[in-house]
């Protein structure tokens, strides 16, 4: 008796460290995640306008159908990355996703505070090799940090009502995210 | 003989109790941090750089985005305040007022996430299109047949999810349950 309860309690043991393993590989592992469905659809570092959600299909599910969305599928191996969205007369906002579709960073139109949300997406090593004259000028320039090298930006913008999608629409399909120009060759 | 059985008992019982586990914490969307009111539960960190490894896997298997949470919160309902599951044949009510945020969308969706079909394109409201009584609060009627005032169909599906987003929220990380976070009341009218 004693022998099976130990091995029942072994048993267990080892099916939490499987459970554990399964839970940490899955992200990994995972073939429907948002990425995978996004990546057919989208190009590299450009911003590609997502269909509205409706019954009959829709990039992802759980969409918001009251929202206007465009992806930038971003991959930062060659440089950091510009965006620049527009902001639509309701509501826009930006958020950035990992690889493995992690929210790591999200701003909307009020907390950016101008007409125009303006960012730069770079890694941490891209960072610490800005040229220090450039650092002065970050305080006017909003810099994110990408922990992977791919990840998705998320661009949407409501329609309060749906008479508005067209405006919320215009606003995302605007929004532009392109690699830089080289920061040496610049002037500033 | 007698070391084959009894490795091959604790295999099954590993076996039993990893993918029990696992089917059970991603079937219910479990993570850390959950903050629960009345039916509503939302996760404010699965919006956020530091979403734990259930968060995660939960949004490799459903395959959304998440609402991060510089943009705003979301909260799922799949019962009613009495514990039942939303059955989309039955009338219900939904009613009471929402946190402070500068837009919300209320959405029906089936338990897969994809919009229900309806006659009249209605999929939700937002916080623009909802009517009002004078004191601020609204009532949405979540019905099969169309009802007068905030009508939210639902196509007669079996079961649904109700998602109440909030966009640019102080609701988030910190947010506790109380009177400051008042979510609408969702009770059922009548089933046949």
């Amino acid at each position: 008796m004693m022998r099976w309860a130990l091995l029942f309690v072994s048993g267990t043991i080892l099916g939490g460290i499987v459970h554990l393993a399964v839970i940490m590989i899955l992200p990994r592992a995972a073939t429907q995640d948002a990425y995978s469905r996004l990546a057919p659809r989208t190009q590299v570092n450009a911003v590609t306008p997502l269909p509205v959600a409706s019954p009959d299909g829709a990039p992802m599910p759980f969409m918001d159908p009251a929202f206007a969305g465009s992806i930038c599928r971003y991959d930062l191996s060659q440089g950091p990355i510009k965006l620049t969205v527009p902001v639509s007369s309701a509501y826009t906002s930006v958020s950035f996703y990992t690889r493995y579709d992690v929210a790591y960073y999200a701003i909307n139109d009020r907390a950016a505070g101008r007409r125009v949300i303006e960012l730069d997406l770079m890694t941490s090593d891209q960072r610490a090799q800005l040229p220090e004259d450039e650092d002065v000028t970050a305080a006017d320039r909003l810099i994110v940090e990408s922990p992977t090298i791919t990840g998705l930006i998320a661009i949407r913008a409501l329609a309060p009502e749906p008479g508005l999608m067209p405006v919320a629409r215009g606003a995302v399909a605007a929004a532009r995210c392109e690699r830089q120009p080289e920061q040496k060759t610049s002037s500033r | 003989m007698r070391l084959l059985f009894s490795s091959l008992f604790a295999f099954i019982v590993a076996a039993a109790v990893g993918l029990g586990a696992t089917y059970f914490a991603l079937s219910r969307g479990a993570a850390f941090g959950a903050l629960t009111i009345g039916s509503w539960t939302a996760f404010p960190r699965t919006g956020t750089a530091g979403a734990d490894p259930y968060a995660r896997a939960s949004i490799a298997r459903i395959g959304n985005l998440p609402t991060g949470l510089g943009d705003g919160v979301s909260f799922a309902a799949r019962t009613d305040d009495g514990g039942r599951p939303l059955d989309g044949r039955c009338d219900v009510e939904l009613s009471g007022i929402t946190p402070a945020a500068r837009f919300w969308t209320l959405t029906l969706y089936n338990p897969d996430g994809d919009l229900v079909a309806n006659s009249v394109a209605r999929y939700g409201f937002t916080s623009q299109e909802i009517v009002r009584s004078a004191d601020g609060g609204f009532a949405v009627s979540i019905a099969p047949r169309a009802q007068a005032g905030n009508w939210l169909p639902t196509g007669g599906v079996e079961r649904y999810t109700l998602v109440l987003r909030l966009y640019d929220t102080p609701v988030g990380v910190a947010t506790r349950a109380s009177r400051e976070v008042p979510m609408p009341a969702i009770r059922v009218r009548s089933c046949p």
